[in-house]
């Protein structure tokens, strides 16, 4: 490179990109600090950056003072793993189809999902079908079902196949196999950075869903994360009505609301962040290849 | 296997099938194919197809008990449509979802290029790759964990800015009833939560533009600045044109999740933030008013399908490979 490591106009860059990421970060720490703060710090000196008292009060009344959190940990771990599971595999196998060449009613069945795409019947009916023909009301169901499916994420996959050389399918035929076996010993593998990329993309979306529960489900005990974080956030009184109020009484005699809510942020956010590190590199490579020829 | 053995031998040959192929014969021959694809075929006619078929609800009396196509139809046939236009929040949340996309558009379109200018001109490996990460994490979290820690940032009693602008000497702004700022604040969160995650096409559209180029403008003596303006935007243009007029295509679109979650039941900011989508999903789930809500949603959807296709259109004739169909 012609530019020096260290210039002026060097510095001045990185200085507007550090001030940026730290403007990214912020908010985290300050959830975290806060989460670990006690409810006097809070009320006496707002949010701080670093904690004046550590206590990890909040956390332990959110795993053993409320099921209702502890509950919907649990509704949004099986939503996701099952959503994501469920979803790769139908969407991976209806790629691998459209990406046959050999397969004459690709095109017709291509159309069917592009049109997907382009027009929607909108909130409206999309609720009504679910609730009055599908049956989906308080269910689990509703919550996996509606985004199983998703254009997009479809022909990301098929495209990717595309490009695997036709005589690998060739030679599978001659050796004997069927298109079962040649999509799940052949060509799944080969196609491993995209699936990997799209199933990552469908777990966030699954465990950051709210949508579906806001929608569908009334039950408390089938309501997800995020839509009790949301519902703890609009209602200050919510712990102190929902919990195991003997448990809570051991713990703390007064709830901590304020940490409360942080710490169920970062248990939220949690396993997000734990992920991001070792997944992040995969995924930008993924959204490239993707986008590059979308 | 056996039955995988026994659909593979004594295939006829390539031309063979060609000659004497119908609609059927290819359907049988490819039958484990069809089978693969039928899941997903499924879940899009229930999840899409049908709601499409259920748009006709805006043109009736929807009854919940008789179903979208046993209710009957609405004397005169529009009037779910007479209702909405004369409904003076109707035409607030048309107005507020078109000028706040205009307005995320252009923001983030400047903000995304010149951050992704900026992280190319960076010559140092390590810091880049950290401040990427850093800058990308936000894209990670829900909108609802926005919402908190918007909430964190902006309440009257606690909120860190209020509490910074007490600090500084001035009277703290209740900022859940001030609805003139809140085109601001949306921007701002979503140019935190999205412009990590927005400048990657952008960048990698910078790292493939051939290094020859600046190595011979470096020659000719441009100064860095004009490589970045004779070089670097010209071949962002395509690109550019591209995002944008995708965008563009879903300007009658709100994201329903950034508004809920950040705006919630505030009816004191609706002035300014009531968009299409929060003005259906309230009128379907909380005033009851499916009439308005399904015409709203008709609107909507027919708006967006004629956008979507005159944008995707113009984007295949500047780039036909970039266009999405």
């Amino acid at each position: 490179m012609t530019a020096k490591k260290f210039s002026i106009s060097q510095l001045i860059l990185m200085l507007i990109v550090a001030v940026f990421s730290l403007t990214c970060l912020y908010p985290f720490i300050m959830v975290i600090s806060g989460s670990l703060s006690n409810e006097q710090d809070i009320a006496a000196y707002g949010y701080t950056l670093l904690p004046k008292h550590v206590t990890f009060d909040s956390y332990r009344i959110l795993l053993l003072g409320s099921h209702r959190i502890v509950n919907a940990y649990g509704v949004s771990l099986l939503v996701t793993s099952v959503g994501t599971v469920l979803s790769l595999l139908l969407t991976a196998m209806a790629a691998y189809a459209l990406s046959r060449r050999s397969f004459k009613l690709r095109g017709v069945l291509s159309v069917y999902v592009i049109i997907t795409m382009l027009f929607s019947g909108g909130l409206v009916p999309w609720y009504i079908i679910c609730v009055r023909y599908l049956d989906l009301k308080d269910t689990l169901w509703a919550l996996i079902l509606p985004s199983l499916a998703n254009a997009f994420n479809m022909f990301l996959i098929r495209n990717f196949m595309h490009s695997i050389p036709e005589e690998i399918h060739e030679s599978a035929k001659i050796d004997g196999a069927g298109e079962f076996r040649i999509f799940y010993r052949l060509i799944a593998p080969l196609a491993l950075p995209v699936l990997a990329t799209v199933g990552l993309f469908m777990a966030l979306g699954y465990w950051n869903d709210w949508f579906l529960g806001l929608m569908f489900v009334d039950k408390q005990e089938l309501q997800p994360l995020q839509l009790l974080l949301r519902t703890l956030i609009s209602n200050v009184d919510f712990l102190r009505s929902s919990g195991n109020a003997a448990a809570m009484q051991r713990i703390s005699a007064q709830i901590p609301s304020e940490s409360m809510k942080m710490a169920l942020t970062v248990v939220t956010i949690g396993p997000i962040v734990f992920l991001y590190p070792f997944l992040q590199r995969y995924f930008v490579k993924g959204l490239i290849v993707g986008a590059v020829k979308g | 296997m056996k039955t995988i053995t026994a659909t593979s031998s004594g295939r006829p040959s390539r031309t063979a099938v060609r000659r004497k192929s119908g609609v059927l014969k290819d359907l049988y021959k490819n039958r484990s194919l069809l089978v693969m694809f039928l899941p997903f075929a499924v879940l899009l006619l229930l999840f899409n197809y049908l709601p499409m078929a259920g748009l006709v609800i805006a043109f009736k009396d929807f009854d919940f008990s008789k179903g979208i196509f046993g209710s009957s139809w609405m004397n005169p046939l529009l009037s779910n449509f007479e209702y909405l236009f004369s409904s003076d929040a109707a035409f607030r949340a048309m107005r507020n979802t078109v000028l706040l996309n205009i307005l995320f558009i252009t923001v983030g379109l400047v903000f995304e290029v010149g951050f992704a200018l900026v992280l190319n001109e960076i010559r140092h490996k390590f810091f880049k790759r950290v401040t990427q990460s850093i800058t990308f994490l936000p894209f990670f979290i829900s909108w609802i964990v926005v919402g908190v820690f918007s909430y964190n940032l902006l309440n009257y009693e606690s909120g860190s800015i209020n509490r910074l602008i007490e600090w500084m000497g001035f009277p703290g702004i209740d900022f859940y009833s001030s609805s003139g700022l809140w085109p601001l604040i949306l921007t701002i969160a979503i140019r935190w939560k999205v412009t990590g995650y927005g400048t990657i096409i952008y960048l990698a559209a910078l790292t493939s533009i051939d290094q020859s180029y600046y190595e011979a403008a470096a020659i000719d003596g441009a100064s860095r600045w004009q490589q970045i303006r004779h070089i670097s935007l010209p071949m962002l243009r395509p690109t550019v044109i591209i995002l944008t007029l995708l965008a563009v295509g879903r300007i009658m679109n709100a994201d329903f999740g950034m508004f809920y979650a950040m705006v919630g039941d505030a009816s004191l900011l609706f002035p300014t933030t009531d968009v299409i989508d929060t003005f259906v999903y309230r009128s379907l789930r909380k005033t009851g008013d499916i009439g308005m809500a399904s015409a709203a949603g008709f609107l909507q959807s027919t708006v967006a399908f004629v956008l979507v296709l005159s944008s995707n259109y113009a984007a295949r004739k500047i780039d036909k490979d970039s266009a999405i169909f």
